[in-house]
């Protein structure tokens, strides 16, 4: 198949040596789990455990009442010691509701479901997946049933399943892939036959030669699903490049790949998928790479959720906190973790420890309008002027160059020989306009309860004056009619006068 | 940590300015040195002091406006001002030229606008043309090569002279080969005439001819400007669409009229040319942001530069040029965006186009 490639993009450094040929390890249960009741976009699930109540592996411990959520669960036999606030893996550890699991000793095994998924319909299949908790598992965690239903209702055509896995350092998806291969093209097959879409195409990058041939040979049996190579660049995992990339087709701006007959996903999703349906296992566990430099003993482990950050450093030999920087996800897009006594969640695809060697930390220089910012920038941006506005407050003028349209892939800061750092700059300028639109929104609001307050009191005060006048010319008629009765009255009386005379 | 972002990229590329401005001062070092070893002590003092009052007119400036000089005076960009405008000097020149060169490069051309990045023009550009319209004999008495120890060449004592003393240099002065061709076609003499051997190419390439210390050898400032290429610290669009333009036409004028248009390879290889397209009009601070901004800038400079050397007053014109081009670079920001992802040129989003199923 012909691949039509994405504009800008970098190659930085891929750090992917050390743990790619480490094949995945399961991670032994820790003595506490903290899960988080929202590991998700969207609404967080409603707890349904209160503590000193014992739970199974697999069981709800939070319910999704919204639309657009995810349901959580135990991710091993335990007793619930607490339901409170616990910091979560954000640069700010903004405490969550957390769901405390004491772990047993013991734990039940799974009981895989007696019937074959692909007898089910695909409603059925769509509810299965709502029920097992899955969410996106390249970082994103939007609920996955939901991008399904959307899909389905919009007759999505093609699958495309993000093997990329381009930023650095990450190497879980590459292992779960020469692994795990048959699960995930399971797992594929089971979301096209959710979807009813007709075929999917599974893209990997051309660095992960192995996972590549593994899936290759695999989808020979399947006619529907094909595994592309993709060249090695970031931000090829990002949807809107990899579509581009197969379809040679953008998105329209505000719209979404379903416009274009298409949805995506990553291959960890179909593998989620796939244990849901055939092993019965809802969400609880997902393989996360330890890797950066301050790691004495990198891995790919796989990993209760809930489990902390600081088990799975202490697990690769890093104690303490004798790193230079933390990150949850990979260097490009990732986050910053300010302390690592925060739970792995459903996104959490790598622990990162970055060496001072690895984290330079310069002072911005002025920007020399070099411009490779604009020759990297995937959404054809100019950041140098974006970032120039932004400083100046300017944000409308940063809104009409397009300011929205940023990915917040990084590219540009990544290439910036100034050190500038302009995602920061953009994150800032769009959480202005945001301000600016709530704002005046409420202004909108405001101006629109005046008016509504005006025209009540324009109608009552008309109200008043109609009743005013209904009263006047009320008593002008029982005036007249008084008048009227009393001169009555005095014609009459001469008449009883003169009948009474 | 007082610089802990929370923003990614939490990596970063190993590039920085101060590496950017090395690896151009490391590609114009051949040229320096040959054209120093060309043109013997004189340039060599010239070269110096010219750099050293860039980088005390920054000092100064910078202190002035209060900013920390360490990070500033070490990003190098003061010294390659220095630098390229030494390089765009009569290498025999008296001192002051070069200190007042540098003084209106770095005060005027840039510490004015802002200091590094807020320049609307190339600062040694600026100097330049500041120092032929202001003084413009010393600014044309171009020296004839006379390597270090060849017969006639002053020896460190002579070039002390030279550059401070005043020294009368009228034995080894003329006219560049530009401005030789320019006096020659104005008294209406044909090309053949002027130059009956016909244009010198070796010559030219190798710079043992009347002219600045970087105009001097073609090859060698063509040589460095490849390596910044190859190594990604310029991009190709601005030298191409600026030598391909100034090919072009001279090849089309050429044809015309053989007699009064000297061909591509005189208009390619003398001058400050090279210089310029590959040093010079590439100034990233300068030159506009986009691929198709780029190229019409260097269009820009090389129809101007063929169109003031053809029919102008002065038989160079790259600096005006290039200075000229630099005015509008604004306006072709302006006008030529990148096309935004999802949207059509005018920032529509793009209409939806369902994948068919073939």
């Amino acid at each position: 198949m012909k691949l039509f490639g994405f504009r800008g993009g970098v190659h930085p450094h891929a750090r992917k040596e050390r743990t790619e040929q480490l094949p995945i390890i399961r991670l032994p249960l820790p003595r506490r789990l903290y899960v988080p009741l929202q590991q998700h976009i969207g609404e967080p699930a409603v707890a349904q455990v209160r503590p000193g109540q014992p739970v199974k592996r697999g069981e709800l411990i939070g319910g999704s009442v919204e639309w657009l959520s995810a349901p959580v669960h135990a991710p091993a036999d335990g007793t619930v010691v607490e339901v409170s606030e616990f910091a979560s893996p954000h640069p700010a550890a903004l405490p969550v509701t957390t769901a405390v699991i004491e772990v047993s000793a013991h734990q039940t095994p799974w009981r895989v479901p007696a019937e074959d998924p692909f007898g089910l319909s695909p409603a059925e299949l769509a509810l299965r997946i709502r029920q097992a908790g899955i969410v996106g598992m390249g970082g994103a965690t939007f609920p996955s049933a939901v991008k399904l239903d959307l899909a389905r209702q919009h007759g999505v055509d093609t699958l495309i399943i993000n093997g990329g896995e381009c930023e650095p350092y990450l190497t879980c998806d590459d292992r779960l892939m020469r692994e795990r291969g048959q699960q995930i093209v399971t797992g594929v097959a089971l979301m096209l036959r959710c979807l009813e879409a007709r075929r999917a195409l599974i893209l990997v990058e051309d660095n992960k030669e192995e996972a590549l041939a593994t899936l290759r040979t695999l989808c020979r049996e399947q006619p529907q699903i094909t595994t592309l190579s993709v060249p090695t660049r970031y931000p090829q995992g990002s949807q809107k490049q990899m579509i581009q990339s197969v379809l040679g087709r953008e998105i329209p701006a505000g719209g979404h790949a379903t416009d274009l007959g298409v949805v995506m996903h990553n291959v960890a999703t179909a593998y989620a998928v796939y244990e849901a349906l055939v092993d019965g296992k809802p969400l609880v566990s997902r393989i996360v790479t330890v890797g950066g430099g301050a790691v004495p003993r990198p891995a790919n482990l796989e990993v209760p959720l809930g489990t902390l950050v600081e088990e799975l450093l202490a697990y690769c030999g890093l104690e303490g906190e004798a790193y230079e920087r933390l990150l949850v996800g990979g260097p490009m897009m990732g986050q910053w973790l300010p302390h690592p006594r925060v739970p792995v969640i459903k996104g959490s695809s790598g622990i990162i420890a970055l060496s001072e060697a690895e984290t330079r930390v310069e002072m911005p220089r002025p920007c020399i309008r070099c411009s490779r910012c604009v020759e990297v920038c995937p959404s054809g941006l100019l950041p140098l002027e974006l970032a120039k506005r932004i400083r100046k407050e300017q944000f409308a003028a940063a809104s009409e160059l397009g300011l929205s349209d940023c990915i917040a892939c990084g590219s540009c800061a990544y290439v910036c020989p100034a050190k500038i750092p302009l995602v920061q700059y953009f994150h800032y300028g769009k959480g202005q306009l945001q301000a600016r639109r709530v704002q005046e929104k409420k202004l909108d609001n405001t101006a629109d309860l005046a008016a509504t307050k005006a025209q009540r009191l324009a109608e009552i005060e008309a109200q008043k004056a109609a009743a005013a006048q209904a009263r006047k010319r009320e008593a002008e008629a029982r005036a007249r009619q008084q008048a009227a009765e009393k001169a009555a009255a005095h014609e009459a009386e001469p008449c009883a006068r003169t009948e009474g005379d | 940590m007082a610089h802990t972002l929370l923003s990614g990229p939490h990596t970063l590329a190993p590039t920085s300015v101060s590496r950017t401005m090395l690896a151009v001062m490391l590609a114009l070092l051949p040229a320096t040195l040959w054209g120093l070893y060309l043109f013997g002590w004189p340039a060599l003092y010239l070269f110096v002091i010219t750099l050293l009052a860039a980088l005390a007119c920054e000092v100064l400036c910078l202190a002035l406006a209060g900013k920390p000089l360490h990070l500033n005076l070490l990003d190098g960009s003061a010294l390659l001002t220095g630098w390229l405008l030494a390089m765009s000097l009569p290498p025999w020149a008296p001192w002051w030229i070069g200190v007042l060169g540098s003084l209106i490069a770095i005060g005027v051309g840039k510490q004015v606008f802002g200091g590094i990045g807020y320049n609307l023009f190339n600062p040694a550009m600026v100097a330049r043309v500041a120092l032929l319209v202001s003084f413009p004999l010393p600014m044309t008495l171009w020296t004839a090569p006379a390597p270090l120890g060849s017969a006639g060449a002053p020896d460190w004592l002579e070039g002390l002279a030279i550059t401070f003393g005043g020294a009368t240099v009228d034995a080894f002065s003329g006219a560049s080969l530009l401005g030789s061709v320019k006096t020659e076609f104005t008294l209406g003499r044909e090309l053949a005439e002027i130059l009956p051997q016909g244009v010198n190419t070796q010559q030219l390439l190798l710079g043992s001819h009347h002219g600045s210390l970087g105009e001097t050898s073609a090859l060698l400032v063509a040589l460095g400007g490849i390596a910044l290429i190859a190594r990604g610290v310029i991009r190709w669009t601005v030298p191409f669409a600026m030598l391909g333009t100034v090919a072009l036409l001279a090849l089309l004028f050429n044809l015309i009229d053989a007699g009064r248009y000297p061909g591509v390879d005189y208009h390619l290889l003398s001058g400050g040319l090279m210089l310029a397209a590959l040093f010079i009009a590439t100034d990233p601070v300068t030159s506009p942001n986009t691929t198709a901004g780029q190229l019409l800038f260097g269009a820009g400079c090389g129809a101007l530069v063929y169109l003031i050397r053809t029919w102008g007053g002065y038989p160079e014109g790259v600096a005006f040029a290039v200075l000229l081009m630099n005015a509008l670079v604004p306006l072709i920001d302006h006008y030529l965006k990148p096309r935004i992802y999802g949207r059509d040129r005018g920032g529509r989003p793009l209409p939806v186009v369902r994948e068919t199923a073939p």
